[in-house]
């Protein structure tokens, strides 16, 4: 060590100085101090308000509780559409450690498809660190089981429970019900406008299709709010208040499943239609277009690849043929056509025609066909009808003229929208001179009101719209508003708690009648759809035989293909799509109509509507009626040595109950 | 009057003999058992972290009471070597250092992991002070600016790292030193001027990215709430949710539900102040007031340069730790990680600082201090 310096202090003067610094140095303390508190006091104080405010909304979370779906049941109480827990398999990444190894253990434990892990992280990048993103939307209950016993191992891996929306009759239902489906943009957008995004701030598909989506305000609900306390992860701490949701109403349809079976059954192979419907009230009682599809595939998200499947599929399995069809009417419409000869006082009852298997018109020199080649001879009224007498209709198409045809044909309902319960609706053509001027920019021609009298030409109906026009047939001019939805019941919570039932039938009000100058035409043309039915030898006679409930129809085959001057129609020799539809309509029982049925079957093999569609409106008017003997008292109707066996009584017929 | 100064005088003496200041002692407890409550209440209520805290508050007494025995005169001694084997260690971090929270702090020699940054708190205001009062008080300035490259030379090392917080208590305890020291106004002037120039090159080559990020999240924190801007709002929350009286304790909402990051260390001011409001500000602020008063006045009665400086320059460092860390938290300062002294939680900032407070208690009591 070096020898020190002597240093000679001036022990007093440094200490001076040093107390003068250390002064200076404490008021820079006083100062400092009188400064950060200056600051807490302006936080805590002055802008109390403001951080307290912005402390609850920190800690304080409303959470949006989705209501329950409302169910949808058949006309007996059948559950058409409910709710079921789906578990999906969600991940927090900014809880999970290493994201890209945990996915891939997790899914080899659970098998998840290397499809569903590209879309997870892709999907991850699209989401905040701290938002739950699904890796799996459907697990199957071994794999809650199994993922619950391991789930020690995947922090911020969770299985969450949703309800999701079930049919459990599948494609049968699908057409009439819709589905619901995952909101989309679009949805959001829409729910925007209407002011209801916030109603629908926890729920998760809305109705697309069908009754899911006409009725969607009412099977929605109303949404619940839970105010909770949570910690800096979101994290519930605890419940601070809670106003639970209102479940959505619960639809009761005027459907009858069974039914629905029936109609399955019976079209099955074939592409088409069927509608039954009760004249009484106008409750659809079958609606059902073949083929179909499954809406439960919609619910969970379909894949690209089924979509293409369907939307590709020859068969347009996402057409509703029932009310989105438009199909010829063909001789379905004759009843209706000598309903408007008869007001027009074109015809009476006994008016007579004379068919030798063609018609022309005066000067020109194309030959308007019979179906029969040799035509029917000497044809009244009620006949034209029993054997569906092209000519007969071609003549008192010609003397009506189109207006007169479109005119009372429009108050039936044709070329209209029915206003049925559901969005997905054609109003198919009713052609008129106006019509073609607007369509074609070109002029009526009178060939093609001879046409319109047999229900060809331009003119067009869905399925729908020939049951609506049956039902005020039927009903004399009383028309009815075609409807699905029978009765809607929603829960009453009481204030003691008490939470009830409330069933509300729907009430539909009847839509201004049709009036005819003289109301016996209505039967004039209801009872040759009778005889046609139930007289030997008429069109509609063989597929009702053995029938003891009473019906009445008329049949119809709708040429597709258009066949030149002389051609003959082969079904064999025509390629499949261009084949003849078999149309069917009816009715039973004579008396009081308790179901219209319209059958419409696309391009048959061989033969027509008393083939192929009268056969299948039978099935299901045999499933309706069951064991009921039924006979009409104005008329003498041969009912069958088995069913007599069987009912001891001419006349049981159990009422049933009217909706 | 007589026998009651004497028995002062005999208390006196028998504090003395273990070399214990009672009024430091006293302000140093209270701060501690403090310290205790809140860390109970911000680090969720479990014991588990009070008993850890309660353990290094009695190491850190001990270690204290031990430091408190050795006289002055021993640290002016060792002054040179120790402040070179501390440099050296410092090298030795850059060098073979561990890494820990994306910043080389430590040092593993095998047997013990220490932090030398830690150490050099303590070593460089008794360099400087060793240094400056080799001659007469005021300062010179050829001495001030020697002083200043002895200060600059660990606080680059350990800026570093980096440990801006770090580095800026052992800057300001040199500096503190030569301010006490007596350097002319004019030299602190210029000083001041040319720390302000040197602010841009420190931008531009010294500060890493997550430093500046710190810097520009202070000057606007709301611009990014969710990320970087998240702490300093959840914790200006907290206080200005506290209110007058403060939501009462354990009952701070943005600690217990865990908006408010680094609750037990950095962040405690903020559960304080939630808890206790504003009426626990005032209180806590002058119980820090009345420790630094005890430790100017030791420094100021103290009987050399020497000790004076050092303890001027350890009081006054204490400070500082109080400023940046309330500062911080309050939105008046960026974040810089400097703990609030003897309150948070963590066992060595503590240690060294209490170490400290040995040092001014041996200046207090250990008065035969000859030169």
């Amino acid at each position: 060590m070096p020898p020190r310096r002597v240093v000679i202090r001036n022990q007093s003067a440094e200490a001076n100085l040093f107390a003068r610094r250390t002064f200076i140095a404490f008021a820079g303390v006083v100062l400092v101090l009188l400064i950060l508190f200056g600051n807490v006091y302006n936080l805590q104080v002055e802008s109390f308000e403001k951080y307290q405010t912005r402390s609850n909304s920190n800690r304080i979370k409303l959470l949006a509780v989705a209501p329950n779906r409302g169910l949808i049941y058949d006309r007996n109480g059948v559950l058409l559409a409910d709710n079921k827990p789906v578990y999906s398999l969600e991940v927090i990444a900014e809880d999970v450690e290493d994201i890209t190894s945990s996915i891939i253990q997790v899914s080899q434990l659970l098998d998840i498809s290397p499809d569903r892990q590209s879309k997870f992280f892709k999907s991850m990048k699209r989401k905040r660190r701290f938002k739950p993103v699904e890796l799996h939307s459907r697990l199957s209950d071994q794999q809650v089981a199994l993922f619950s016993v391991n789930q020690h191992k995947f922090p911020g891996i969770f299985v969450s429970a949703r309800l999701k929306r079930n049919y459990p009759f599948s494609d049968l239902t699908t057409h009439s019900l819709g589905y619901v489906a995952r909101i989309n943009r679009k949805d959001a957008n829409r729910l925007a406008r209407e002011d209801k995004s916030e109603n629908y701030a926890a729920t998760y598909a809305i109705g697309k299709r069908g009754i899911e989506k006409y009725y969607e305000n009412m099977l929605h609900g109303t949404i619940g709010h839970q105010e909770v306390e949570i910690n800096n992860q979101g994290r519930v701490i605890r419940t601070l208040s809670y106003t639970p949701p209102v479940p959505g109403k619960d639809l009761t349809l005027t459907l009858d499943i069974e039914l629905q079976m029936i109609a399955k059954r019976a079209l099955s192979g074939k592409r088409g239609a069927i509608v039954a419907m009760d004249p009484r009230t106008g409750g659809i009682l079958a609606m059902y277009s073949n083929p179909s599809y499954d809406g439960n595939l919609f619910v969970h998200g379909i894949s690209t690849k089924n979509y293409k499947k369907l939307l590709d599929s020859k068969d347009l399995p996402l057409i509703n043929r029932s009310v989105q069809s438009g199909y010829p009417p063909a001789s379905t419409v004759k009843p209706f056509l000598a309903l408007t000869g008869l007001e027009e006082n074109i015809v009476t009852p006994s008016t007579t025609i004379n068919d030798r298997g063609w018609y022309q018109l005066k000067g020109l020199p194309n030959k308007y066909r019979d179906w029969k080649p040799w035509g029917h001879g000497k044809v009244d009224l009620v006949r034209a009808i029993e054997q569906s007498c092209n000519i007969y209709f071609y003549d008192l198409a010609f003397k009506l003229g189109i207006t007169k045809i479109s005119t009372m044909m429009e108050r039936f309902g044709f070329g209209d929208y029915t206003g049925i319960d559901i969005h997905e609706e054609n109003k198919a053509i009713m052609p008129s001179v106006a019509w073609k001027r607007e369509r074609f920019n070109q002029s009526w021609y009178t060939g093609e009101t001879l046409s319109v009298g047999i229900g060809q030409s331009f003119w067009t109906v869905t399925p729908l719209q020939l049951t609506q026009a049956l039902t005020t047939l039927v009903n004399h001019g009383e028309r009815k508003v075609p409807h699905l939805l029978k009765a809607k019941s929603e829960l009453i919570i009481e204030s003691s708690g008490k939470t009830t039932h409330q069933n509300t039938p729907i009430i539909y009000e009847p839509r201004a009648p049709l009036k005819l100058k003289d109301d016996s035409h209505w039967n004039v043309v209801l009872e040759a759809m009778h005889s046609t039915v139930q007289k030997f030898g008429a069109t509609a006679h063989k597929p009702f035989k053995g029938t003891t409930y009473d019906a009445s129809g008329k049949t119809g085959s709708a040429q597709v293909a258009r066949l030149k001057q002389g051609e003959e129609y082969d079904a064999k020799t025509t390629s499949e799509n261009q084949r003849d539809n078999a149309m069917f309509i009816a009715f039973a029982p004579f008396d009081k109509p308790e179901i219209v049925v319209a059958v419409a079957i696309e391009n048959v093999a061989k033969g027509g509507g008393a083939t192929n569609a009268a056969p299948v409106a039978r099935q299901i008017m045999d499933q309706y009626f069951g064991d009921r003997v039924i006979t009409s008292q104005a008329h003498k109707v041969n009912i069958s040595a088995k069913a007599n066996k069987k009912v001891s009584s001419p006349i049981a017929t159990t009422p049933q109950e009217a909706d | 009057m007589r026998s009651s100064g004497q028995e002062e005088q005999q208390n006196n003496t028998f504090w003395q003999r273990l070399h214990i200041d009672v009024p430091l002692l006293l302000g140093i407890l209270v701060l501690l058992f403090l310290g205790l409550f809140i860390v109970y209440s911000a680090g969720g209520q479990e014991t588990a972290v009070v008993y850890r805290k309660a353990r290094s508050i009695g190491v850190a007494l001990f270690g204290m009471f031990l430091v408190a025995q050795i006289p002055p005169l021993v640290y002016r001694k060792w002054a040179v070597p120790v402040f070179v084997l501390g440099l050296l260690m410092l090298v030795g971090v850059l060098l073979f250092g561990h890494v820990g929270k994306g910043a080389q702090r430590w040092l593993d020699l095998g047997f013990i992991k220490f932090q030398p940054s830690e150490i050099m708190k303590l070593i460089v205001p008794i360099m400087i002070a060793w240094f400056v009062s080799q001659d007469n008080l005021p300062v010179k300035i050829s001495t001030v600016i020697l002083a200043f490259i002895l200060v600059l030379l660990p606080t680059l090392l350990i800026a570093n790292q980096p440990d801006l917080g770090t580095s800026l208590l052992i800057a300001s305890s040199g500096i503190f030193v030569i301010f006490l020291a007596g350097a002319s106004w004019k030299l602190i002037g210029v000083c001041v001027g040319l720390a302000s120039a040197f602010v841009p090159v420190l931008w531009m080559f010294l500060m890493k990215p997550y430093q500046k990020q710190r810097v520009l999240t202070f000057l606007n924190p709301e611009q990014d709430p969710l990320g970087s801007g998240y702490h300093i709002i959840q914790s200006k929350i907290a206080i200005g949710s506290g209110g007058i009286e403060g939501k009462g304790w354990l009952q701070g909402t943005q600690s217990q539900l865990e908006f408010l990051p680094e609750r037990h260390t950095d962040f405690i001011f903020s559960v304080f102040s939630e808890e206790f409001g504003l009426i626990g500000v005032a209180a806590l602020l002058s119980v820090y007031l009345f420790v630094v008063m005890r430790g100017l006045w030791i420094a100021v009665n103290a009987q050399h340069a020497f000790t004076k400086l050092l303890a001027g320059s350890l009081t006054l460092t204490f400070f500082v730790y109080v400023f940046v860390n309330i500062g911080m938290v309050s939105g008046l300062l960026p974040v810089v990680g400097v703990p609030l002294p003897l309150v948070s939680y963590g066992g060595t900032s503590m240690v060294t600082l209490m170490l400290g407070f040995g040092i001014l208690m041996a200046i207090s009591t250990h008065r035969r201090f000859h030169v």
